[in-house]
């Protein structure tokens, strides 16, 4: 991969660490919250089945959360071996849409 | 009766290991004072580099007690402990010699890192210098990254050189920051180009060992981080 775009996917680490920030916090909070009179699964699926906003919210957390852990493993993976080159790029878009297909996946489950 | 330090020195080349001698202790006394008593007195083979004995010319970094340091600014009774040194070559160095390490690795990336002035004209026709404005702002990034001696510490406490080798360091890429900063230099955009990418400033994981341990007080990281900027605006542009 050339200079440009290895720079390119450092930002979008940087953009997609971002939004993670306040996916996470907000995702955190809410399971502090819903779990204070127990969890079950029935409590969870009534507050999403149907709701848009939690569609959204999830759906962006899924996308940016596969890109951005796809990116990371590259670099650990080029970091801590010595595996580089266009195999270790593919192997991570693939790790890419496999975290995409099952995140997305387990958000339908939770909207439908 | 004096004090005496258990002194534990690295001797031979990565296959070596210690060799402990009593030093005595005295007032204060550096840890370079210690080293050249060691090679005066009781081992007149040991191998290490010194030359100003007063921080000005970065040649007697090694490790104390397993930190990188200047020895000739670094007090004994600020490092040892229970009476105990424990002296070594820098890291991520190959050791030519007890405590000599090649710096050929170190200083070649900073050529890589296109470290050199480029001029970008010839001098003018009036002889007359050419003006710096000394309060402009890449004037003053400039100021407060370029009084680097070249010791070498920052290069031995960083992590990321140890883990890839082709990693350009701390203080190349802290020089290259300082040519970015100079209005009159002409390489800029190819010196970007070399410090961009997996071995250059985007490999930095910003754990800031060598700020923390910069004998100058610089401040590679942040240098670093301004390369960084740099490199993401000239992306972006298609200019890299």
């Amino acid at each position: 991969m050339n200079r440009a775009n290895e720079v390119r996917l450092w930002a979008v680490m940087r953009l997609t660490s971002m939004v993670l920030a306040f996916a996470v916090l907000v995702h955190l909070i809410t399971m502090i919250v819903v779990i204070r009179n127990g969890l079950s699964a029935e409590e969870i699926l009534a507050r999403t089945r149907g709701s848009v906003a939690w569609l959204v919210f999830y759906s962006v957390f899924v996308v940016v959360a596969a890109i951005h852990g796809s990116i990371g493993l590259r670099n650990i993976v080029r970091e801590h071996t010595a595996w580089r080159g266009n195999s270790l790029t593919i192997a991570a878009a693939v790790f890419c849409v496999l975290s995409l297909w099952l995140g997305l996946r387990a958000v339908q489950g939770l909207f439908a | 009766m004096t004090a005496t330090l258990t002194v534990a020195v690295w001797k031979g080349d990565a296959d070596g290991g210690f060799v402990e001698h009593d030093v005595p202790q005295r007032a204060n006394q550096t840890v370079l004072d210690v080293v050249s008593h060691i090679q005066r007195e009781l081992d007149p083979a040991l191998s290490y580099r010194f030359a100003c004995r007063v921080g000005m010319c970065g040649s007697c970094a090694m490790r104390v007690n397993g930190v990188s340091r200047w020895t000739c600014r670094t007090h004994v009774d600020k490092v040892a402990r229970d009476g105990r040194l424990t002296i070594q070559p820098l890291a991520n160095l190959p050791i030519v010699k007890d405590l000599v390490t090649d710096m050929a690795p170190f200083f070649d990336k900073w050529e890589r890192a296109e470290g050199p002035f480029v001029p970008s004209e010839t001098r003018p026709a009036d002889d007359d210098f050419a003006v710096v404005e000394p309060a402009g702002k890449q004037r003053s990034w400039a100021d407060a990254a370029q009084e680097c001696i070249g010791c070498g510490v920052c290069y031995s406490s960083c992590d990321v050189v140890s883990w890839n080798p082709e990693y350009l360091g701390p203080a190349a890429l802290n020089r290259a920051w300082v040519q970015m900063n100079d209005e009159r230099d002409g390489g800029r955009p190819a010196r970007l180009r070399a410090v961009s990418g997996d071995a250059g400033c985007h490999a930095c994981h910003s754990q800031q060992s060598c700020t923390l341990r910069c004998p100058m007080e610089l401040d590679p990281a942040s240098s670093i981080a301004g390369l960084k900027r740099l490199s993401f605006k000239a992306a972006l542009r298609g200019k890299l």
